[in-house]
């Protein structure tokens, strides 16, 4: 099956762990992505806190990218990058004059049909069913569902999981074997883009989603957004340097964990990548 | 929009705030659930429900406070406030106009300087290669705000990890990428 894919730039560098486990998956399952053709950078925090019709002019290009070469489905496993696409998509449905503008501006024709889906959406309509023939290696491990900000929020708008309490991933985990925690933290911010100018920030935020998710006995951190964890895992440092401590809990994507279960090794799934050590495979 | 005729000041941020982002200050009756769940609440100078009592009042002292405060840069855009919000105000909306305006006017706060040297950093570096090249980012945001030093360990350890590109990853428009950004451009 051929479905169109939105790497967006963070999976082709810091966090290249998680497009191996997306790609080892799609492999695993028979997929064939088809990435957008010279998609670019959707623009993320910055071009939305300084520039307003810069923040919707790059996401219309890749989405028009997508239309013109017939992919009427994307994943984009980014959940930043996925907030952007999705924002884009419905502000520029509400509104055709600034449909009409942003196209202008993009030189390309927009109609804004593509269906975006998360990674997690991806799983339940393509994965989930058909993930119990191929567990030969259940994940027997207790887990706290770290969901962040941008895969449930701003929810009237994603129309994807609850706001409050999300489950999708939690199921998901289930399914493979782990047992997640009750976990209140799921949906607190990590700190997001502030990880370079305002690491203290960061390091506070992160520090209280890996606090709790040891004190519930949780034995990893499961995420499925690059910007996570890369807060969580590679300003770990960082973090302890902050709380005084040494947090140990490893942070893992959820595609990793999928990975583990079916029998992929965790070097093919980018486990090695990871600044703090996971243990579990 | 009935929500307009409470409004007697045309020159208001609040006016401006409704008729660009058609956000209404007005409905916000401070049940303060947006300053309770703000994750960054404790590091503001004005907390969100502050900044839309201040709205509220019209005043051009107020206005002013707002667009001169470090809060509206420390706002991280996690949409927790708008979720929460019994009257789903769009705060996170209101927030990317009141950072544009605060620039605009050049008002920004000076705390809040190497939040914005990181976000011009980020944009300069996907101008020119159409996607993000996080070690020139970086050395960009590093000449930019003097903290050399800064995530000095952090490079080699990316690298060996393979996680850090030494070369930028190229879109080949790139001359529409520069044309999106000087027909976008607000200056």
């Amino acid at each position: 099956m051929k479905v169109g894919i939105y790497p967006g730039c963070s999976l082709t560098g810091s966090s290249r762990d998680y497009n191996q486990s997306v790609f080892a998956l799609a492999e695993a399952f028979g997929f064939e992505f088809i990435q957008i053709p010279d998609w670019n950078c959707c623009g993320a925090t910055a071009a939305h806190n300084l520039n307003k019709d810069l923040s919707l002019a790059l996401p219309a290009r890749i989405l028009a990218l997508a239309e013109k070469n017939g992919l009427e489905e994307i994943i984009v496993p980014c959940a930043a990058c996925y907030s952007r696409l999705v924002v884009t998509q419905n502000e520029l449905r509400k509104d055709p004059e600034l449909k009409n503008r942003i196209s202008e501006v993009i030189e390309m024709d927009y109609r804004g049909t593509s269906r975006i889906l998360n990674v997690i959406e991806w799983i339940d309509k393509y994965i989930i069913g058909k993930l119990d023939d191929k567990i030969v290696n259940p994940f027997n491990h207790k887990v706290a569902c770290y969901y962040g900000c941008l895969l449930v929020r701003p929810n009237k708008i994603l129309n994807y999981d609850r706001a409050e309490d999300p489950q999708t991933m939690d199921v998901v985990m289930s399914k493979i074997g782990a047992t997640p925690v009750d976990y209140p933290y799921k949906t607190e911010c990590c700190g997001a883009g502030f990880s370079v100018s305002r690491t203290d920030i960061v390091s506070k935020l992160s520090g209280k989603i890996i606090e709790d998710a040891e004190h519930r006995g949780a034995e990893a951190i499961i995420v499925a957004c690059p910007m996570c964890h890369s807060n969580l895992d590679m300003r770990r440092s960082d973090i302890n340097k902050y709380w005084k401590t040494e947090f140990k809990i490893p942070v893992i994507f959820v595609t990793q964990a999928i990975g583990l279960a079916i029998g992929l090794s965790g070097e093919k799934v980018g486990l090695k990548r990871h600044f703090v050590e996971v243990k579990i495979s | 929009m009935s929500h307009s005729e409470h409004h007697q000041e045309r020159n208001s941020l609040a006016y401006a705030i409704e008729h660009k982002v058609e956000v209404y200050a007005q409905k916000c009756y401070q049940c303060g659930k947006c300053s309770a769940g703000c994750p960054v609440a404790d590091e503001m100078d004005l907390p969100p429900s502050m900044v839309m009592r201040l709205l509220q009042t019209e005043n051009a002292e107020n206005d002013d406070k707002i667009l001169r405060s470090h809060s509206i840069w420390l706002c991280v855009t996690c949409e927790m406030c708008l979720s929460r919000c019994p009257m789903e105000i769009d705060i996170p909306s209101m927030m990317d106009f009141l950072r544009q305006k605060s620039r605009s006017e050049k008002k920004v706060n000076s705390k809040a300087k190497n939040i914005i040297r990181f976000h011009k950093s980020f944009l300069n570096s996907i101008r020119f290669t159409g996607r993000l090249f996080e070690l020139g980012l970086i050395i960009d945001y590093k000449r930019q705000s003097l903290n050399m030093t800064q995530d000095i360990a952090l490079a080699p350890k990316m690298i060996s990890r393979g996680k850090l590109h030494l070369f930028p990853d190229m879109i080949k428009d790139k001359a529409l990428m520069a044309r999106i950004f000087k027909k976008t451009s607000n200056k």
